[in-house]
């Protein structure tokens, strides 16, 4: 490890720029990610170093944009497109869903849309409800889509790079409040295999299944449950689909109690199919508690900076809730 | 007239002089003779159908084949098409082969798609169809896409975007128009305006004359032809082709024509009349050529009757093929989901 820190949302825009740099079949396409840099600053400098060809600024159409990298990708070139928020991924689904997804099994094998698509997701600051969602699990459930959600800076940076390499449709969905936090990330590029998650703390009385944001969280009230003599693993899948089944399962057969914990809204969310994947496995004989799901309310996000707090699921909240299950008190 | 979209200037008679003589015997003959093989492939495509051999459904386009060939005979064969529900005219005008053709529709392991496609679905990459579509104006924005592509890999090709009257109502019309315009790419969109979404017609659904208008929205050419007039089509995307090509400026064909057949399988004709379907069958854009090209002696009219029972014959042939091929296998299922 080089030892230099970088924040996340530079450690994107490094993976972004060294793969432009690797391979001139990269290119960006997003509003606004030009000389604005895109909404948060991610793409910011890259047009300037690498031509308005390459860093396309785009209508504001995510239909359009969406359309624009399955096309592009059919041609062999390797686009990532940004969407400024996920909430407007609903505008570019048509072509997400029906056409990128669809494209290599409808066509028996015979084509490849090896395409990236990033959009920042989650709450925490105070855009309130049509800019706050995470609706990640809309595109799990859509099969020939790839979906990654990294926590930390470094990962941020070998997934992305990871992503644009796959010959596959990989939706990557960047933690907002993730953006600034800084992490070591070495400078040479270097990928991270998709499918494959990471267990970002040991623990032998509760299992954290978790991802993107509430990784950070998790472990913090992890290190507060160890104080009082709680040991907790925290699982980070990193990618939702595909999805690392054989971590998860054999952190469960070792502690016996699962917490999934997830910031999109509880009914219908990724943790389902989580506690799904757990229950049809061999796991399922060394539960020694009834899976718990802590996650988002099912409500849309407020404005008001209190009942924003407490719409999704912060520290104190896992602290209490993993207590809970690790005294057997579910 | 039943059609309410405003006229448009016929081809003169000079101007069809022109072009035949401008276009070799071997290509005029060809033309027509891909004409014949889309309406007889739908022909017994139907007739499969009705025999339980093909199922699901399928969206015919008799009545519409001067459009499909017209607007396909002027591109290179390493030039790109994306189609639509509609596309089998556009699949054979690019050159498909008609016997992994009629196996896709039967759903067999040797067909364009390995049987997974479909009609609906079909696409032939390696031979530069990039796919029909199941989604109205699902490949307009994928056009632009493919657009940007070839721009970027800096090679003039060009690409041709299908789609029909219906989709130009989508916003998808709108983003992708837009999209191309801008970034100068070499997309010739052609608007096949058969006068029907599923029942709701031109008339209703419009309140421009011509679809073509839609093009100064978006300050690139618009031109609306006869769409079951093939020199007329060849004519108007030649020119279309040419400043995609040259001078990477979008344009917008519209091409008016008909459709014989109902929607899909399960269309009772209950929006339009037999006495409108008849008028249009009038027009069939099959025999128009094929008249012109013996009046013009380009061929004769043994010849032209060669071509037809020709074509009947290589689509039996595919049928006999398609008919033999083998189902895909179950443990293939899952195949292609991902690369």
């Amino acid at each position: 490890m080089s030892g230099r820190e970088i924040t996340y949302l530079e450690a994107i825009r490094e993976a972004l720029r060294q793969e432009m740099q690797r391979d001139e079949r990269v290119f960006l396409i997003g509003e606004d990610i030009g000389v604005y840099g895109g909404a948060f600053g991610v793409t910011l400098g890259l047009m300037q170093e690498f031509g308005e060809d390459r860093v396309i600024d785009s209508p504001i159409s995510e239909l359009g944009i969406a359309g624009a990298i399955t096309g592009a990708a059919l041609t062999g070139m390797r686009p990532v497109g940004e969407i400024m928020f996920m909430d407007f991924i609903t505008l570019a689904s048509e072509q997400l869903v029906n056409q990128a997804a669809k494209i290599r099994f409808m066509f028996g094998g015979k084509a490849t849309v090896p395409l990236v698509m990033r959009a920042p997701m989650g709450s925490g600051t105070g855009a309130a409800e049509q800019h706050s969602q995470s609706l990640e699990n809309w595109f799990v459930h859509v099969p020939g889509i790839k979906v990654v959600a990294p926590s930390t800076p470094a990962e941020a940076k070998g997934l992305l790079i990871e992503s644009i390499r796959d010959d596959n449709p990989v939706l990557f969905l960047e933690g907002k409040l993730l953006y600034k936090t800084k992490g070591e990330v070495p400078e040479e590029p270097y990928t991270i295999p998709l499918g494959k998650a990471d267990i970002k703390r040991d623990g032998r009385d509760l299992t954290i299944i978790t991802y993107s944001i509430m990784v950070k969280r998790a472990l913090e009230a992890a290190d507060q449950l160890a104080q009082e003599g709680i040991d907790v693993e925290v699982i980070d899948l990193r990618t939702l689909k595909p999805l690392d089944k054989e971590t998860i399962i054999a952190s469960v057969k070792k502690t016996g109690k699962v917490l999934i914990l997830h910031e999109a809204a509880k009914t219908g969310g990724f943790g389902g199919e989580l506690a799904g994947v757990i229950s049809e496995s061999e796991a399922f004989d060394y539960l020694d508690a009834p899976i718990v799901r802590l996650a988002g309310r099912d409500m849309p996000i407020p404005y008001n900076r209190t009942l924003e707090y407490h719409t999704v699921p912060q520290v104190e909240n896992i602290v209490e809730t993993a207590r809970k299950l690790a005294r057997r008190e579910v | 007239m039943s059609t309410n979209v405003e006229p448009y200037e016929p081809l003169s008679e000079k101007r069809r002089k022109e072009l035949t003589k401008s276009l070799s015997k071997e290509v005029l003959m060809d033309s027509l003779q891909k004409m014949w093989k889309t309406r007889a492939f739908e022909e017994k495509a139907e007739e499969l159908y009705m025999l339980g051999k093909i199922h699901g459904t399928m969206h015919l386009s008799i009545g519409m084949e001067a459009s499909a060939v017209g607007s396909i005979l002027p591109l290179r064969q390493e030039d790109l098409i994306i189609s639509t529900h509609r596309g089998h005219g556009h699949c054979i005008a690019k050159g498909a082969d008609l016997k992994l053709m009629m196996a896709e529709f039967l759903g067999k392991e040797c067909g364009y798609c390995r049987g997974r496609g479909g009609s609906m679905h079909i696409a032939d990459v390696d031979g530069g169809n990039l796919g029909a579509n199941g989604v109205v104006a699902g490949g307009i924005p994928m056009a632009v896409g493919v657009g940007l592509g070839l721009k970027l890999q800096k090679t003039d090709k060009v690409i041709i975007c299908f789609f029909g009257d219906g989709a130009a109502n989508e916003g998808a019309f709108h983003e992708a128009l837009n999209m191309a315009a801008i970034y100068d790419l070499p997309v010739v969109f052609v608007c096949e305006n058969n006068q029907y979404g599923m029942s709701g017609s031109f008339k209703k659904m419009f309140r421009i004359p011509r679809i073509s208008d839609r093009a100064s929205g978006y300050g690139i050419p618009g031109i609306t032809v006869d769409g079951n007039d093939l020199l007329a089509v060849y004519d108007a995307v030649n020119v279309a082709i040419d400043r995609a090509r040259n001078e990477r400026i979008p344009t917008l064909v519209e091409n008016v024509t008909y459709r014989w057949r109902g929607h899909s399988k399960s269309d009772a004709n209950r929006y339009r009349t037999k006495e409108e379907i008849e008028e249009w069958k009038t027009k069939d854009p099959i025999t128009r050529f094929a008249n012109w090209l013996v009046e013009a002696k380009v061929i004769t009219s043994d010849e032209a009757e060669q071509i037809r029972k020709s074509a009947y014959a290589e689509i039996d042939a595919a049928a006999e093929f398609a008919e033999g091929c083998a189902e895909p296998a179950l443990e293939t299922i899952e195949e292609g989901v991902y690369a």
